[in-house]
């Protein structure tokens, strides 16, 4: 057994820390999230140059070799940051789709762009009605000659006002929540008859709702296997989860530090608050939820390529835990900061923010509590 | 990262569970912890062990350890669980016997490390006082040199099966000038035979008898007996401590309480299906099972820092909260599982050896007996509470 990163998963960490410390600093982040753009294609155009987006890529794909841990390592960075960039739609999400399913001429046409920083995906998989079950689609892709005609309504989709691709889950068959008759599709995003609309998050991010009218897409448009895709989305879900874990854990951590420096400086009744047991000992408790979240996202990553079972035995474990962890630290974090955390200055709100909003990313703990639960009945 | 054994690991896995298998008392098979077990039952598979050279895993080598890493120190721990072994007593193994060989002369390891790897000699702890419990500094015994001896005068506390005991180590206060309460500690070896030496049982709410009043009224040691040097017996007492701390996660055990709740609950019924099938009550277990994977990856990365030298630090606070902590909640939804079995007082008229017929089936008799025990795991070991001062203290620089 083995919890050491290797140098150049040392270097890739220290590279991220010193950038996100330098260039995304709070101040710049407020500004940054509140701008028309919402995001920095230059800080982008900086993690292509370091290799970051191509990091995950096998080197025949015309990636840098590495894997679900690298990804960790980058996504914890970010977590302490709250950076806001599409790394998880773009390069764990549509990049996985292209590494487990992508045909030659489908990784040709999209790695490079992806690795190269220029092609920016978001994953529409998220329906008005399906609450966290990636099966339940109302959206439908039919048959029409050699190609597709897609419509539907997709929720949330992180990241979609930045991309110019989508990854799209559909229905080519079967009933609203049959788990037969999924298909994956990768649609340009101005293709003729998408529809979108733009809006912010409470996190900082962007997202839109976004709709299919007569979609038509060619037939190299399906990823995987026409009907049977269900088990590759889980698959790429769950890698998704993984890297939001480690990102939560940066975030987490910072929330943790932020709080324990506050209740040093901050004096009520004469002495620093930090000198009062009754919040020592609650952020002991945030200390211990924290560790115990990188224990838990270190036991999913490396769980990513086991047999199904085990895999999404491991992720629903992590996702309930740090979920709870991460609405625990939220609160308490607000708690001990007082008046101060409840104003948007203050950047503990920020991470708050982003420590809630994560539970309802791929399943909430109640969701994947039930996977857990069906799971463990064997 | 790798969480895969090695191909080592792998074959080591296999030696340690042949050998339980062909070594393990059958009679004592899942007896582990049973509050009706004799003695002798306790100390049966110690030793075993000590035969083999394995009661004591985490000792230095030349001393009688195994030199086996951490991780299969791990290993050996998860293979004990699965037949619920009772393991060797933490009061020579894991508390005095470290304190001996790190801080004792030589005539101390030669006089005492033999017979606390055997397993031929009962040792029991002398700490906590009625006045001292978490402030373990504030204790009162004293011990007064004359002569040759120290005359021991107090009241211990607590001591675990003290009424099997062949020795005791005990904190004595030596110097009660000293300026601060930590200092003027002595680490003193007591052979419970001696005059002046009292043992009183504490009945537990559990209905059993686990622990003791101890009642040293001039109780004459030999100054040999002193471990160290005068006045720092704090020392050794915190290096006890976190020796004590390093073991208490009990993952591998509560593994095997949780598999075992799931086949209670497989057995049990509810609106006439099985109540594992009650989605409440299959949420509370596989919360547990949450928690205790959590807790099981923070003791795998506690190992390999440990494996790669760092010692057991403050962190091992967090294996005694959360260890703990999931051992309670564990028995609690047992004792929920059972229903109403768990109300009958199993071996209420006798301490031990109850011939009663019992009463509702085998996994409900001892469910509510073992809730109540287990309260004591946030309490004994410096409670959750002092833990989370250690964490605040020496973690977070509070």
């Amino acid at each position: 057994m083995d919890f050491n990163f290797t140098e150049e998963q040392q270097m890739v960490r220290d590279g991220l820390a010193r950038l996100v410390r330098e260039e995304y600093g709070s101040e710049t982040r407020r500004e940054v999230i509140a701008s028309d753009a919402g995001w920095r294609p230059e800080i982008w155009a900086q993690l292509a140059e370091l290799g970051i987006l191509g990091m995950p890529f096998s080197e025949e794909d015309g990636g840098f070799g590495g894997g679900a841990i690298d990804a960790m390592v980058v996504m914890e960075e970010f977590g302490k940051g709250l950076v806001v960039e599409p790394f998880v739609p773009t390069v764990v999400c549509a990049g996985g789709f292209l590494k487990h399913a992508g045909t030659a001429a489908q990784k040709e046409e999209h790695i490079g762009g992806i690795v190269s920083g220029e092609r920016i995906f978001a994953f529409a998989y998220a329906e008005p009605k399906g609450r966290y079950d990636l099966a339940d689609l109302q959206t439908t892709a039919k048959k029409d000659g050699d190609g597709y005609v897609l419509n539907g309504h997709k929720a949330v989709v992180i990241g979609a006002p930045w991309a110019s691709h989508l990854i799209v889950t559909a229905r080519t068959s079967g009933e609203q929540r049959d788990k037969d008759g999924i298909s994956v599709f990768i649609v340009d995003k101005s293709a003729e008859g998408v529809v979108t609309r733009d809006y912010a998050t409470f996190d900082g991010r962007r997202a839109s709702e976004v709709y299919f009218e007569n979609v038509s897409v060619p037939a190299d448009a399906l990823i995987g296997e026409e009907g049977a895709a269900l088990p590759l989305i889980e698959r790429v879900a769950d890698e998704a989860v993984a890297a939001l874990c480690a990102e939560v854990c940066g975030a987490m951590k910072v929330a943790n530090y932020m709080t324990l420096e506050y209740s040093k400086q901050r004096k009520q009744f004469g002495v620093p608050i930090g000198k009062f047991q009754v919040l020592q000992h609650r952020m002991a408790d945030m200390y211990t939820e924290y560790e115990q979240a990188v224990s838990l996202t270190y036991y999913a990553t490396l769980k990513l390529d086991a047999p199904e079972r085990e895999r999404k035995l491991a992720v629903s474990t992590a996702k309930v835990r740090i979920g709870q962890a991460a609405h625990k630290i939220g609160q308490e974090a607000i708690q001990i900061h007082g008046g101060n955390g409840m104003t948007d200055e203050y950047a503990i709100g920020h991470y708050f923010k982003r420590l809630t909003l994560f539970d309802s990313e791929f399943g909430n703990v109640d969701h994947h509590m039930k996977r857990h639960i069906a799971l463990s009945a064997g | 990262m790798n969480l895969e054994f090695t191909q080592e690991e792998i074959a080591f896995r296999e030696e340690v569970r042949a050998f339980i298998e062909e070594n393990h008392p059958k009679y004592l098979e899942g007896m582990g912890n049973r509050e009706d077990m004799t003695p002798e039952d306790m100390t049966a598979w110690h030793k075993i062990l000590g035969r083999k050279g394995w009661s004591a895993p985490a000792w230095p080598v030349e001393y009688g350890g195994t030199g086996w890493t951490p991780t299969q120190r791990y290993i050996w721990s998860e293979e004990n669980a699965r037949v619920g072994t009772f393991m060797p007593l933490p009061f020579g193994i894991s508390m005095v016997g470290p304190v001996i060989y790190t801080f004792g002369n030589d005539a101390q390891k030669q006089q005492h490390l033999p017979g606390i790897l055997s397993g031929d000699v009962w040792w029991c702890q002398g700490y906590s006082e009625p006045g001292a419990g978490s402030d373990l500094a504030s204790l009162k015994t004293t011990a007064v040199r004359d002569g040759d001896h120290y005359i021991i005068n107090g009241q211990k506390t607590w001591t675990t099966l003290a009424q099997h005991a062949d020795w005791g180590f005990f904190l004595c206060r030596t110097d009660p000038d000293a300026a601060k309460p930590q200092e003027g500690i002595s680490f003193i070896l007591v052979d419970m035979k001696t005059p002046g030496v009292e043992v009183k049982p504490i009945k537990l709410i559990d209905g059993g008898h686990e622990v003791n009043e101890t009642w040293l009224t001039d109780v004459r040691v030999p100054v040999e007996n002193l471990v160290g040097v005068e006045n720092q017996g704090w020392t050794y007492a915190k290096f006890l401590l976190a020796h004590e701390r390093s073991g208490i996660a009990g993952v591998a055990r509560s593994k095997r309480g949780v598999e075992k709740l799931r086949e209670i609950a497989a057995q049990e019924t509810i609106d006439g299906k099985p109540l594992i099938s009650d989605f409440d009550f299959a949420r509370k277990v596989s919360q547990l099972e949450i928690d205790l994977a959590a807790l099981e990856y923070t003791e795998l990365r506690t190992l390999a820092g440990e494996q790669a030298g760092k010692g057991p630090g403050p962190e091992s606070s967090i294996l005694k909260i959360k260890g703990t902590e999931i051992q309670q909640r564990l028995t609690e939804l047992t004792l929920e599982a059972v229903g109403s079995y768990g109300t009958p007082m199993y071996g209420s008229i006798a301490d031990v050896g109850s011939n009663q017929y019992p009463i509702g089936p085998d996994y409900a008799q001892l469910s509510a007996a073992t809730y109540f025990n287990m309260r004591k795991t946030s309490i004994y070991g410096g409670s959750n509470e002092i833990q989370r001062n250690i964490i605040t203290k020496m973690i977070l620089g509070l």
